[in-house]
């Protein structure tokens, strides 16, 4: 499986950027991002086309794999490296301790990530993941306090200490980075075609012609279709959920987002299915606040355990629990990569 | 009028004719050759017309008192009977647009609404539904559903009595296309949700905003329509008879005329029968001119303090069910849709929108209100506002800390928890249904004043015209008998 993912952030960062340049009065300078973008989008499609075959099960060194498109507005060097693990004690761990429970700010409206089952109780991979670092760092996994919060709130809860982790399918980009810390990235994911299963389209590719393809607005989706459409008529909806609404309702034929919110939306409607191959990557992390690296080091060791033991792994059975019928079986999580300092 | 004129005219040449026959009768010894008179009647009396010959019969009458007695009973009675028939023709189509606003328009006007907020409602309650979950309780469903076969059975009784004017059924079909489309949303919502799958809450979102772009302004239109015929109803009722009191001044004059000129030719100071006729026209005038002025007013307090309030009110309960929907939907999509800054909740942003227009219609309300039992129930949705507002402000703050679960009894209440927000709506909106029956009370009360007003008016004239009428001419046939 090789994912690659970004988030509204980027398209909307790229559009800032194209905004300040059309300030600084340059057609040319936006023909000239124009050209870029497609050039990005356009590179990577002749690697991972349909058809080739190419699916690598495993992605150790994210940075000599095929150029992914939209890279460019990620501006610095290895983004999902990390602290080097470690389970020594700092200053938020023996916080976190004197309180007895970690706050974590989870999702719950994302199906299998993290969500509401019909008994009320949160549940999906983010957060099995909360549980593990709960367990590791106080002894009990059930000593969590969940907080749901929106999207919007993911960086702000951090940084004003509303919450101590934040595990909500949150990609890891050079922009975030800025606000808050990452550990090693936990999940790998792309964006990827999503159409009824019999339908002619086979992926991103010639086959989406003439057919309409829903995305989010402001998602990397909807930045793709714009810069290569394949002939595809966008439909443009608020969030990537109202995509399989619009589905169902025979309103659209294909949907194209990121496999990992992909994966959820076919867990709930069984007649879609994903198809071709993903044509970018993305990795997800575990965000901290900034300054607690003692969090990060002890985060990142925590990870190390939850890789450990192939097809035993925490990870691996979590994987499985969730992803079963939905993703490729023969999945494993991304290497991590670490940093010095 | 045309009539009258044309009477007017014919009086006016009698007399002319008369000064004329004296003329003629003065200026025959001294000229004999008569060329002056003579010319004129020489090619009028050529033609031999039909007309000419009656002309020339009048002229011949008006030589003689007696002859000119018949001519002015006949005109006198001619005005009478053409007051009233002028006043019968105009209050009846009055009393028909007043019957309209009392019987027709106002309570299509009020369907109308009913239909608008039984929307809004519906979609409040599937959102308070729909938070529940599978504890769904039962009175919010029942809620849902009775608000739904509501909308439906209005719709077609609006339809039904709706004529072919184009507004007005352009929306009923519309909302007749959409709601069954609303309501298959909801429910797959509702099958969704059930399930545990958030895709449920996508489909209650994707209902919402069917709801508040395509159900609710159609509905909003609708009511604006049938308000609009409401509106022209009144005018009708309201417009003051302008013909039917010109022709009874009119007719007052010339009778007032004939009896001064009886007066000076008889020194006789009454005549009965003109006396009678006089007295009738005048009833029916002073008749006409009370009960009009009274239907004006009854109408126009309708319409000011029954109707004005009623729009207001709708208004705000309207605006009041959508910002619980929202409240409820800020909830459900917790942060999944950007408002278009791209950074607060759209349904945080919509909710603070609707209560802003909640105040402002409440504040109008208040301003509108004309008496204690008006003005009490909307003093108790204020306060209910204000309530909520804070209630509000407490769960959004538990929700944006990321307490999804001391947030959701907040709102929606549940075991131990009295104080939410949704028990503070319930109370702005009872109070507000408790308003809006007040108002609708009143309203019919002045309208149906003003018609009543209106009673009797239209039998009368049309009786006291004949016998006033009669009565003319009964006046000059006594007269006409001392000749004989």
């Amino acid at each position: 499986m090789r994912i690659r993912r970004t988030r509204a952030e980027r398209a909307d960062r790229l559009r800032r950027a194209a905004g300040r340049l059309r300030g600084w009065g340059g057609v040319s300078a936006m023909a000239a991002a124009c050209a870029m973008t497609a050039a990005a989008v356009l590179l990577p499609l002749a690697h991972s086309s349909p058809g080739t075959g190419h699916h690598p099960a495993v992605v150790s060194d994210p940075a000599s794999v095929d150029a992914a498109p939209f890279t460019l507005t990620d501006t610095c060097q290895d983004p999902e490296a990390s602290l080097r693990p470690s389970a020594l004690d700092g200053p938020t761990i023996e916080r976190i301790r004197k309180a007895g429970k970690l706050v974590a700010g989870v999702d719950q409206n994302s199906f299998k990530w993290g969500y509401r089952n019909p008994d009320g109780h949160l549940d999906g991979f983010d957060i099995d993941l909360v549980k593990a670092i709960a367990k590791d760092i106080l002894g009990n996994e059930e000593a969590v306090i969940y907080r749901a919060i929106p999207t919007s709130q993911r960086i702000p809860a951090l940084q004003e200490g509303r919450v101590d982790i934040v595990v909500r399918t949150m990609t890891i980009n050079c922009k975030r980075l800025e606000d808050v810390a990452f550990s090693t990235a936990y999940f790998e994911a792309g964006q990827q075609v999503l159409a009824p299963k019999g339908s002619p389209i086979t992926g991103y590719d010639a086959s989406l012609k003439g057919r309409r393809i829903c995305t989010a607005a402001g998602s990397t989706a909807e930045a793709a279709l714009k810069s290569q459409g394949y002939g595809a008529v966008p439909v443009s909806v608020p969030n990537q959920l109202d995509c399989l609404v619009r589905l169902q309702l025979g309103e659209v034929d294909g949907i194209i987002t990121d496999n990992a919110l992909a994966a959820g939306q076919a867990a709930q409607d069984p007649s879609v299915q994903l198809v071709g191959a993903p044509f970018t990557r993305e990795f997800y992390g575990v965000a901290m606040n900034k300054g607690a690296s003692d969090l990060v080091r002890r985060v990142n060791k925590v990870l190390e355990n939850y890789r450990a033991g192939g097809d035993q792994s925490p990870w691996a059975t979590s994987y499985r629990k969730h992803f079963e019928d939905v993703l490729p079986k023969a999945a494993v999580p991304p290497a991590p990569k670490y940093r010095e300092g | 009028m045309l009539w009258s004129g044309a009477t007017t005219a014919i009086l006016l040449r009698s007399r002319g004719t008369e000064g004329e026959v004296r003329v003629a009768i003065t200026t025959r010894p001294s000229a004999p050759g008569g060329g002056a008179s003579g010319a004129p009647a020489g090619p009028a009396a050529g033609r031999g017309t039909a007309w000419a010959e009656g002309v020339e019969r009048l002229r011949a009458a008006a030589t003689t008192e007696p002859g000119r007695l018949r001519i002015i009973g006949a005109v006198l009675a001619a005005l009478v009977l053409l007051f009233g028939v002028v006043a019968v023709w105009e209050i009846s189509g009055r009393v028909t647009a007043a019957e309209d606003v009392v019987g027709r328009s106002q309570p299509l006007s009020a369907d109308a609404a009913s239909i608008y907020r039984s929307l809004a409602d519906a979609d409040t309650a599937s959102s308070s539904g729909f938070l529940a979950g599978a504890q769904e309780p039962r009175e919010v469903r029942q809620r849902y559903e009775k608000d739904m076969a509501n909308a439906s059975r209005l719709l077609v009784s609006a339809a039904a009595n709706t004529g072919a004017g184009g507004e007005s059924r352009k929306e009923i079909a519309l909302l007749g296309e959409q709601l069954p489309r609303y309501t298959g949303l909801i429910e797959q919502a509702r099958a969704n949700n059930r399930q545990g799958l958030p895709l449920g809450g996508a489909y209650l979102r994707y209902a919402n905003e069917q709801m508040s772009t395509v159900l609710l302004p159609a509905a909003q239109r609708l009511y604006e329509a049938e308000t609009g015929r409401l509106y022209t109803d009144y005018d009708e009722a309201r417009g003051w008879p302008l013909a039917a009191t010109g022709a009874g001044v009119l007719a007052l004059a010339a009778l007032v005329w004939a009896q001064r000129r009886n007066y000076l030719l008889t020194h006789r100071v009454f005549n009965h029968g003109l006396l009678a006729a006089t007295a009738a026209t005048a009833v029916v005038l002073l008749w006409l001119t009370v009960g009009q002025t009274v239907a004006r007013s009854g109408l126009g307090e309708a319409r000011a303090d029954g109707q004005e309030s009623l729009k207001v009110l709708n208004d705000a309960r309207i605006a009041s069910l959508q910002a619980r929907a929202n409240e409820n939907l800020t909830l459900i999509a917790r942060g999944a849709v950007l408002a278009e800054d791209k950074k607060s909740d759209k349904y945080d942003v919509d909710y603070a929108k609707n209560m802003k227009q909640l105040d402002a219609g409440l504040a109008r309300a208040l301003e509108l209100a004309d008496d204690a039992s008006g003005r009490d129930p909307v003093a108790k949705a204020v306060a209910g506002v204000a309530q909520w507002k804070q209630r509000h402000a407490a769960a959004r703050e538990s929700d944006v800390r990321g307490d999804y679960e001391l947030a959701l009894p907040q709102v929606i209440g549940g075991k131990g928890q009295k104080d939410s927000s949704g028990a503070s709506f319930d109370t702005v909106d009872a109070s507000l249904e408790q308003a809006v029956a007040h108002e609708q009370k009143q309203f019919t009360l002045a309208a149906r004043g003003g018609l009543g007003a209106l009673g009797g008016l239209v039998t009368g004239a049309a009786v006291l015209a004949v016998v006033g009428a009669g009565a003319a001419l009964l006046g000059i046939g006594r007269r006409l008998s001392e000749y004989r």
